[in-house]
């Protein structure tokens, strides 16, 4: 990768994270004092990390370089969802899913 | 140390397994130490990093490795209006806090009950994050060799799988399941219609219906 394009990256990546408390965080606080359609955007913000947090999570379980894929990263994440929602540890969600995930694949080359 | 900022630190250590796994793909790629450096420090957006790195050792150019990571970047954006208003400080503070507006620093600051806490959440998790995102970035470039496929580790399930936790409070209320499963779906179905990226936006319209579900729908 070339030093340019990995500095635009830099500025790039930052931009977008200003963008977001320049301009839409301060839509968000004016919402507050509105009538017009801006008055939902706080409520709209509040529920950004529901839709965003589900959508990694199922990129994350079935995605593919544009695909779709079941495999031991699905069956990792089943088990994974089974102890976060029984409220285990956060730690033991994650190394539940990682062996899971490790395991079916040492079975399926062995 | 409270309850939160240990929690911070068990994410972290979570997300600097994936920054090995990041570093390795960076070193095969062919990109240098210094980058990999300099990527994992300024950067700072986990996904972005392997989006370029991934269009790079597929042979892409450096302006398509670009094209991509920041199509990932840009859901950073969606987060400051949920975060920025735990900011009101000098403006080098709240210039160090855009820095550290990611998706492990959202998530962590908003699962609290209160803003106090939600900012000391996302400056603690931030801190530990972008340390240890640092070190596992550099020993996985270093170390790829020894450490063979990340995959056989599952390694690769370590990020989706940090943000089960992090998800279920946001589904105490029927709204925030709206927005989740709504979200998840709109992504699901964009996955093969688009490029990386671009499935994390889209779900980002799921907060509409949800809003509307809490203003219109049967709760009320």
């Amino acid at each position: 990768m070339s030093w340019p394009a990995l500095i635009v990256l830099v500025v790039g990546a930052y931009g977008c994270k200003m963008f977001g408390h320049a301009v839409l965080a301060r839509l968000a606080v004016e919402g507050r004092s509105t009538q017009g359609i801006l008055r939902w955007f706080p409520d709209l913000a509040a529920l950004i990390p529901a839709a965003l947090f589900a959508a990694l999570i199922a990129v994350g379980s079935l995605g593919t370089d544009r695909a779709l894929q079941v495999d031991a990263r699905a069956a990792g994440m089943v088990v994974g969802a089974v102890a976060a929602w029984r409220k285990a540890p956060f730690i033991v969600v994650v190394v539940l899913a990682m062996a899971v995930a490790a395991l079916i694949r040492w079975q399926t080359w062995v | 140390m409270a309850v939160h900022r240990r929690e911070g630190l068990f994410l972290a250590i979570a997300v600097g397994v994936v920054a090995v796994t990041f570093g390795v793909l960076a070193e095969a790629a062919g990109l240098s130490l210094p980058q990999v450096i300099v990527m994992s420090t300024l950067v700072f957006t986990g996904a972005s990093q392997f989006a370029a790195v991934s269009v790079i050792d597929s042979g892409g150019s450096s302006g398509a490795a670009v094209g991509s990571a920041m199509l990932l970047a840009a859901r950073n954006a969606l987060y400051g209006p949920v975060v920025a208003r735990l900011f009101r400080g000098a403006v080098g503070t709240r210039a160090l806090a855009v820095h550290m507006t990611i998706d492990e620093t959202t998530a962590m600051a908003s699962v609290q009950d209160d803003d106090a806490t939600a900012a000391d959440a996302f400056w603690w998790t931030g801190i530990w994050l972008w340390s240890l995102w640092n070190i596992g970035s550099i020993a996985g470039a270093l170390l790829g060799a020894l450490i063979g496929e990340p995959e056989a580790w599952g390694l690769d399930v370590a990020f989706p799988a940090a943000f089960l936790s992090l998800l279920v409070p946001h589904l105490r209320e029927a709204p925030g399941r709206v927005a989740a499963v709504l979200g998840a779906a709109l992504a699901i179905v964009m996955v093969p219609l688009s490029p990386a990226g671009v499935p994390l936006l889209v779900a980002a319209i799921a907060v509409g219906p949800a809003l509307w579900w809490r203003v219109r729908g049967p709760a009320s």
